[in-house]
């Protein structure tokens, strides 16, 4: 502990060159961000996971079975598809590739790191699972895999949320889980993290808090990242198969942000390659109505890290807006905080429109109708297209995260259609 | 922002805010007690009935004050605090206004002040700064319950270069070894006490104390007892028999929740608040007794 304050005593904060594979250090930390910001019943048990997770990481057997599951259970790998007709609305010579996450079991990227975190779960005795989730995409994963393991399931969820997104709360149910409505402030994804912390503080003993995204104190970030990193993976040795060469451009969109660091990571070494995070524009930046943390956010401390954060000038952490109920989300994962300060990766800001429109555009010119989280993504490259910001001969990869059945009566409701 | 003049009061009192903690667990010691510390949110319901609330409880007999630092997301507070919390932001209460609020009970009275809340409204008003007005505006101690020592470098440095005590929270889930290296952040000079929080969960007012409490506290005490470092009690304590439970082997008593239901339920009446406060205060404080 002692060693830990001299530490922090000697840190700058200033961002040096991006370091590959450096991160986190010892102490939970990439560069300044990260770190353990939690009540001090929750230290012995991080470190206790953090202990149980480098174990399980080099047991052969677990990654056996991890790997057995993601390919019979989720069904990896997914395929990593040209969509021609999209990459023409681009623009003229741009070759678009998808990631399809949204094939994976239950329709989502959110499966690959529900499954890791509830193998570690059980092998570390904890039969109760507690877990957070905004659009419901998590809340799902984790449901699914708690039904597949026999392990009990709780779910924390935004009353807001549960209202946009029912048909997922009616799954998760279907699934066994038992749904949580939160009812304290501003009744969405950050609340629901507060709640599922206050029974992880309350419940410490028996309870496994199963994180959705690459936020939360140490280990989480790391943990999270290292299950997500399957896709990067994947799409990194698919794209030289198909194409002979690394893509110029990897795009995603960034709620937490484990979709992106999930593609961005195993990508993060080549430094040709570009890494775009896409944020929530909400109603427009302007407006205050958004979700766009590291584009228009400063550092601070929630949810147990270090990160950029959407707060007002007293520190208080600001209610935020987006169409998508998944990207609705004040805070942002630690390393794409650092990935920012470094240039390794940039971040921009897509609005509801836009999503809309990047939603529209893929269905009706590939079939495939992507979740409106991804759509962000979608929308933004659109308009790069239109700005003229991509060669001929550009190679890009989107991620997509997820499927958009579950964002359907928002959609109709957006575009004014009553579906009864 | 506001630079504070020291009073005549804080001005006449020592250069180390911290050692007044010290002193008041020394001075109810010699009288056969244990400390009596009310929470109370500032701006909670209005600042004038937080302050007021505040000097009530020092007429009732509170040895200590914490003073909550409002937060949007008070993960380590149950229902009854996060309301609080809520509401004392709904009136736009910030850092600036709660160290306005501490400066005047410490113009009033000499009772060392404690500032409870969370790290970023702290980190982003600034740590050093933070620490420069709190103790000019006459507060000796720090309570931050989402930083851990590992991460209280920077503020724990701040502080202490302005004789505020940094105090940590022990939960009964801590092993003996983590609680010893807690121990010796915590003893570290200026100092306070240690918070021990009397069960896993968040604040709250409970019917009942948890039945291991008096165990958890020796093994707290095993690790404290070389530094001399007093031990509270907070989390769950309510009424008059909790305090008077805990008199018997700890050195302080913290209540929080039960004074915002009887904020709350008083209301309509700014008087008959101060009054319920006094009373309640009074009450337990009559509990602090250390019976043989
Ligand atoms: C399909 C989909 N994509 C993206 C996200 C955002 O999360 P993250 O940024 O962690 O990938 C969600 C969250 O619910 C989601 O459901």
């Amino acid at each position: 502990m002692q060693q830990h304050l001299e530490q922090q005593k000697r840190e700058s904060s200033a961002a040096g060159p991006y370091e590959h594979g450096a991160y986190p250090d010892a102490r939970g930390r990439f560069g300044p961000y990260g770190g353990k910001f939690v009540p001090e019943s929750l230290m012995p048990l991080l470190s206790e996971l953090e202990a149980a997770y480098r174990q399980a990481r080099l047991d052969p057997a677990f990654e056996e079975e991890l790997q057995e599951l993601l390919r019979s259970f989720v069904g990896r790998p997914t395929p990593l598809y040209y969509v021609p007709r999209f990459s023409q609305l681009v623009a003229p010579g741009v070759r678009v590739y998808l990631k399809r996450e949204d094939l994976a079991h239950t329709g989502a990227h959110k499966i690959n790191n529900a499954l890791g975190q509830s193998l570690l779960a059980k092998r570390m005795g904890k039969r109760r699972i507690i877990a957070e989730t905004g659009a419901g995409q998590h809340g799902v994963a984790t449901a699914t895999v708690c039904a597949m393991l026999g392990l009990e399931c709780i779910i924390y969820m935004g009353a807001e949320d549960i209202e946009r997104q029912s048909l997922n709360v009616f799954r998760m149910r279907l699934l066994g889980a038992e749904v949580r409505s939160v009812d304290s402030g501003s009744r969405t994804l950050k609340d629901a993290i507060n709640e599922a912390i206050r029974d992880w503080v309350t419940n410490v003993e028996t309870t496994f808090y199963l994180i959705g995204s690459v936020v939360g104190p140490h280990p989480y970030p790391l943990m999270v990242r290292d299950f997500q990193s399957i896709i990067g993976r994947e799409a990194r040795e698919q794209i030289l198969q198909l194409e002979g060469r690394l893509p110029d451009l990897v795009m995603a969109c960034v709620g937490g942000g484990s979709n992106a660091m999930g593609i961005f990571y195993p990508f993060a070494d080549a430094p040709e390659v570009r890494l775009l995070g896409v944020e929530a524009g909400g109603q427009g930046l302007a407006s205050g109505q958004h979700a766009a943390t590291l584009v228009a956010g400063r550092p601070g401390v929630l949810h147990g890290a270090f990160s950029y954060l959407l707060q007002n000038e007293d520190g208080q952490v600001l209610g935020t807006h987006s169409i998508s109920a998944g990207l609705d989300y004040p805070g942002v994962g630690p390393e794409h905080s650092y990935m920012k300060d470094t240039g390794r990766a940039s971040y921009v800001a897509a609005d509801d429109r836009l999503a809309l429109r990047g939603l529209q555009a893929l269905s009706q010119s590939e079939g495939i109708i992507p979740a409106l989280e991804p759509a962000h993504a979608l929308g933004y490259l659109l308009e790069m297209g239109a700005r003229g910001e991509l060669a001929p001969g550009s190679l890009v990869i989107v991620n997509l995260s997820g499927r958009g059945d579950k964002d359907m009566l928002t959609v109709a409701r957006e575009l004014q259609v009553t579906i009864s | 922002m506001q630079q504070y003049k020291q009073s005549e009061a804080i001005e006449r009192r020592e250069t180390v805010p911290a050692q007044r903690i010290g002193r008041a667990f020394a001075q109810a010691s010699r009288e056969g007690r244990c400390v009596l510390i009310p929470y109370l949110m500032c701006g909670f319901p209005s600042v004038e009935q937080s302050l007021a609330a505040m000097l009530a409880a020092i007429e009732g007999g509170a040895d200590l004050i914490e003073l909550g630092l409002p937060f949007s997301d008070p993960l380590a507070d149950g229902a009854t605090i996060q309301h609080a919390s809520h509401q004392a932001l709904e009136h736009g209460i910030n850092i600036a206004a709660c160290l306005a609020i501490a400066h005047q009970v410490a113009a009033r009275s000499s009772v060392p002040l404690i500032l409870m809340g969370y790290y970023n409204p702290v980190l982003a008003y600034g740590v050093q700064r933070f620490c420069r007005e709190a103790a000019a505006a006459g507060a000796c101690g720090l309570i931050i319950p989402d930083l851990p020592p590992e991460e209280a470098g920077p503020l724990l440095e701040a502080a202490h270069e302005q004789g505020l005590a940094m105090i940590f929270l022990v939960p009964p889930t801590t092993p003996d070894e983590r609680i010893a290296s807690i121990v010796r952040v915590a003893a570290q000079e200026p100092r306070g006490f240690i918070y021990c929080v009397s069960l896993s969960g968040v604040t709250g007012a409970r019917d009942r104390l948890p039945p291991h409490l008096q165990s958890f506290i020796a093994r707290v005490r095993r690790q404290s007892a070389p530094y001399g470092l007093p031990l509270a009690v907070g989390f769950g304590v309510s009424r008059p028999e909790h305090v008077a439970e805990i008199a018997r082997y700890a050195d302080g008593a913290v209540v929080g929740s039960a004074l915002v239901h009887l904020l709350e339920r008083h209301a309509a009446d700014g008087e008959a608040q101060r009054a319920a406060v006094r009373d309640y205060i009074r009450s337990l404080r009559e509990c602090t007794v250390r019976l043989p």
